[in-house]
């Protein structure tokens, strides 16, 4: 058994097309078998089911498409992430892609507690644009002093402003807009939601499966600006994307 | 990337959309432009537990061997999305390509439980197809029925062009060929249908006549045009020493199939004769596949789809006489692999807990044991060779090497069972206690937990029990409460737990497994009403099966309590299954009187099965 560990890897992918439909935990699985295909060296947990040493940073929803997502993976032998994303990539099917690899000196370091925030693309499925001149109200949504929502959760349901976590909304291209959301676990914010926020202020209705998104980019903070604590600021911190967090 | 069938807020809205999208690992595309025949291959149910079929995976990559064919799949649509397509006139399609089913040239379905029924009926009306193959016209597909319940078509004979009785690998190339040949001449759906008639292992229901005696039971059974064959020769691959190397990469779902793993064909067809078992006699002769060439597959099959786990299957594994050459490697090759070795059942000895204690959690495990019967008088009736002593050796083996749980599995009902037999359940359950609690206590791992789960018998064509009588649901009902009043009054009682399955949906498998013709109406109409899932205990509806056998005027009872006589013409008999019919009432003889017959490799009892000129059947002369 690969019980020994050599090397963390942080691993970069994109999910397109009809690979969206796929859930967060059969994403897990698939790479897990993609690896096996690859004949990586993966690390083992001892046991009678051993399983890969294998962390996924931000789930991403169902029917959403990623330019930027991240896993880190334990080895038990030491070998070149160039190497191993080609072999990783040569075993996609249509719609996943491995973009980059990079090794991580600090074992401790876990793509999934960096996570503070992510950029999206957010357009309209074809037919559902809205009807009213949203572009315009954009400045008016920012301006709130606050933006509640409801999130329901374990406890029941609770109020939470979310105006803190809208670091970017911007006008992208004709049809699409820009979205850079807080996503850590404490403040994790998802693009449907400030949409629906957005919408409802102009009181009209986001009807469901409206939003087309694309999630870009899924940052650390970079460690600097962490430092400074939480102290109340307008100025949006400073972000690196997680394959340069160590 | 491929348009999909479906537009993204159907998809987001169903359950599992990944059951129909395609596009898994190993899933074969191809241009269908540069392709003659595109076959669409459904199982009818739902994705997770059509991708978990064997005989499927291997026929798809054969049929994809072939340059000039494509092959797709099909599942049936869940519930949920099945009201989506109805309510927006969506098509059913097949995977790979996401075109519609309707466009292919022909469609496979393979039945493996009869339970399946109606969804069979859900594709078809999905595809937009007509249920009745005589309403189907030029531009239909061709529908072709396989799997085990092909080997009684009759209730689903309306359904059909063709059925294929039999292993898939012999005749299909003929089949296919002959449809292209037909194509190429400007020949019509008949004048293709009548060559198929002649291609050995394929029947096509419209060819046949069958008429009625007064009480019901079918007087004669012949071809309707000439040139048809009376009999229907099953078909049986004789050498299946090579492994068919494209098989070698199923396609790996996105989603947990019910089989999440690599499962490696090790036999087919069964030595034992167990008299109630429609396997162990249509698979005929038991053939072995070749160690070396499986030790082979493992490795390509692990290495192509990544799984972490590997099974083997086959009928009676024990039987298999590389069996602890094959698990000795598989355990030293891929262990540490991180790869888990799922072991099929097996015979309760030294071997086998040794390698159950290499690869599973003493602990955690159990041990499994099925003597189908109570007693050893009932258990020479079914002729399952298992006596008591086998089974508390076994245990008691086992119990000294740390294991607690043991699971028991029977049948309730079966032929000439009496009270007596019933009650032999718990009393066996409570010798497997006591050999336990025989250990000292300190070499035992706490309390035992023993598990018996019943089943009720339903008699299956091909077997030696094709004649018999089956139970109603109120005899079943009545046996399994005495089964339980005896288990509780055992004095290890509170060890024991035990569990039955319900018998509305057994005594409805008892007409379809042994129905004929006439039962087509009663399946369209419970379809019509609206049952769907059948195999499935949340979506399974009895009241509508009951009131569908009302609204069509069928006795249930005729089919199902009725032993039939010895000279009446069974729905099946046109078919030659390998077993002759003089063998399998032999056994009946044999059963009734209480005696046992050989296994195949004591002794041959020449039951037809020779004729294939292959496997067990030739071993002596080796
Ligand atoms: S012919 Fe004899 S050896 Fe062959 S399957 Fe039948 S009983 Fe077994």
């Amino acid at each position: 058994m690969r019980e020994g560990f050599a090397l963390k890897l942080r691993v970069r992918f994109t999910k397109n097309g009809s690979m969206k439909f796929i859930g967060h935990l059969d994403t897990m699985r698939y790479f897990q078998k993609a690896i096996r295909r690859a004949e990586l060296p993966a690390a083992f947990t001892a046991g009678f089911s051993p399983h890969m040493i294998l962390s996924f940073a931000a789930p991403l929803g169902v029917g959403v498409t990623s330019q930027g997502e991240y896993f880190d993976l334990e080895l038990a032998e030491d070998m070149d992430p160039q190497e191993f994303v080609r072999r990783l990539d040569a075993q996609m099917v249509d719609g996943f892609s491995v973009t980059a690899a990079k090794a991580i000196e600090n074992r401790k370091s876990n793509a999934m507690s960096l996570v503070a925030a992510a950029d999206y693309e957010v357009g309209f499925r074809p037919g559902y644009e809205p009807s009213f001149d949203w572009q315009s109200q954009i400045p008016a949504f920012l301006a709130q002093p606050e933006i509640l929502i409801t999130k329901t959760g374990k406890a029941g349901e609770r109020q939470v402003d979310i105006r803190p976590w809208i670091y970017r909304m911007q006008i992208k291209a004709p049809r699409i807009l820009f979205l850079r959301l807080a996503s850590a676990s404490a403040n994790y914010t998802r693009p449907d939601q400030v949409m629906e926020a957005f919408f409802a202020m102009a009181g009209e209705k986001l009807s469901p499966h409206a939003l087309l998104v694309n999630r870009l980019e899924v940052y650390a903070r970079k460690p600097e600006t962490a430092m400074q604590g939480e102290e109340e600021t307008d100025r949006e911190p400073e972000w690196i994307s997680l394959l340069e967090a160590l | 990337m491929k348009k999909l069938a479906l537009r993204d807020e159907i998809l987001l809205e169903v359950d599992k959309a990944a059951r129909y999208i395609g596009g898994e690992v190993n899933a074969i595309v191809k241009e269908k432009s540069e392709v003659d025949i595109r076959v669409a291959f459904c199982f009818p149910d739902v994705y997770e537990i059509g991708m978990s079929n064997l005989g499927m995976m291997i026929l798809y990559h054969m049929f994809n061997d072939r340059e000039d064919t494509w092959c797709e799949r099909v599942y049936s649509p869940w519930t949920d999305l099945d009201a989506i397509m109805r309510r927006e006139g969506i098509p059913l399609f097949a995977l790979e390509s996401q075109d519609p089913v309707k466009d292919f040239d022909f469609l496979c379905i393979t039945m493996g439980y009869e339970m399946c029924y109606t969804n069979v009926l859900q594709v078809l009306d999905l595809s937009g197809i007509p249920l009745h193959a005589r309403d189907r016209g030029e531009e239909d597909p061709l529908v072709i029925g396989g799997g085990a319940c092909a080997y009684n078509p009759e209730p689903m004979a309306d359904f059909f062009d063709l059925f294929y009785i039999g292993e898939g690998e012999t005749s299909y190339d003929a089949l296919f060929d002959a449809w292209k040949e037909n194509k190429k001449q400007g020949g019509t759906r008949r004048d293709f249908l009548l060559k198929a008639a002649t291609i050995p292992g394929i029947y096509v229901p419209s060819f046949y006549d069958v008429s009625y005696h007064q009480d019901g039971t079918i007087a004669s059974f012949r071809p309707n045009c000439p040139g048809i064959p009376s009999v229907i020769q099953k078909q049986v691959v004789t050498d299946i020493k090579k492994q068919y190397r494209s098989f070698e990469k199923p396609v790996v779902p996105f989603i947990k199939a019910t089989q999440d793993r690599v499962t490696l064909e090790i036999q087919r067809g069964c030595i034992r004769g167990c008299r109630f078992c429609q396997a162990g006699m249509i698979y005929r002769p038991d053939r072995e596949r070749d160690v070396d060439e499986l030790k082979q597959s493992a490795s390509a099959m692990l290495k192509n789809t990544g799984h972490e786990e590997i099974s083997l299957s086959s009928l009676s594994s024990s039987d298999y006489s590389q069996l602890k050459e094959l698990v000795y490697y598989l355990i030293d090759n891929f262990r540490d692999k991180a790869v888990n070795i799922s072991l099929p059942s097996l015979r309760i000895d030294a071997f086998a807990l040794d390698v159950m204690g290499k690869v599973q959690d003493v602990k955690k495990s159990s041990l499994t044991f099925a003597p189908e019967a109570g007693t050893q008088r009932m258990r020479d009736v079914i002729n399952k060779g298992l006596t008591q002593e086998d089974i508390l050796h076994g245990a008691g083996e086992a119990f000294r090497g740390g294991w607690n749980k043991v699971k028991l599995y029977f049948m309730l009902g079966l032929p000439t069972e009496t009270e007596e037999d019933i009650r032999g359940i718990g009393r066996l359950a409570e010798e497997i206690a006591k050999c336990y609690y025989e250990i000292p206590k300190e070499k035992r791992n706490g309390k035992i937990q023993i598990s018996v789960s019943t089943s009720f018998f339903v008699p299956k064509p091909f077997t030696p029990f094709q004649w018999a009588g089956m139970c109603s649901e109120q005899d079943f009902i009545g046996k399994a409460k005495i089964c339980k009043d005896e288990i509780r009054s055992q004095l290890n009682q509170r060890s024991i737990r035990y569990s039955w399955h319900e018998p509305d949906v057994t005594v409805l498998e008892g007409f379809l497994a042994r129905g004929d013709r006439r039962c087509g109406s009663v399946i369209e109409k419970a379809y019509r009403l609206g049952c769907l899932y059948d195999a499935w205990t949340e979506s399974f509806r009895y009241d509508l099966w009951k009131q569908a056998f009302a609204e069509e005027g069928v006795s249930m009872d005729f089919y199902t309590l009725r032993e039939r006589g010895e000279d009446e013409i069974l729905p099946w008999d046109f078919i030659d299954a390998g077993v002759t019919r003089e063998f399998l009432l032999r056994e009946w003889h044999q059963a009734k009187k209480g005696l046992v017959t050989p296994n195949c490799r004591q002794k041959c009892s020449g039951c037809g099965a020779r004729r294939y000129e292959g496997g067990v059947c030739f071993e002596a002369s080796r």
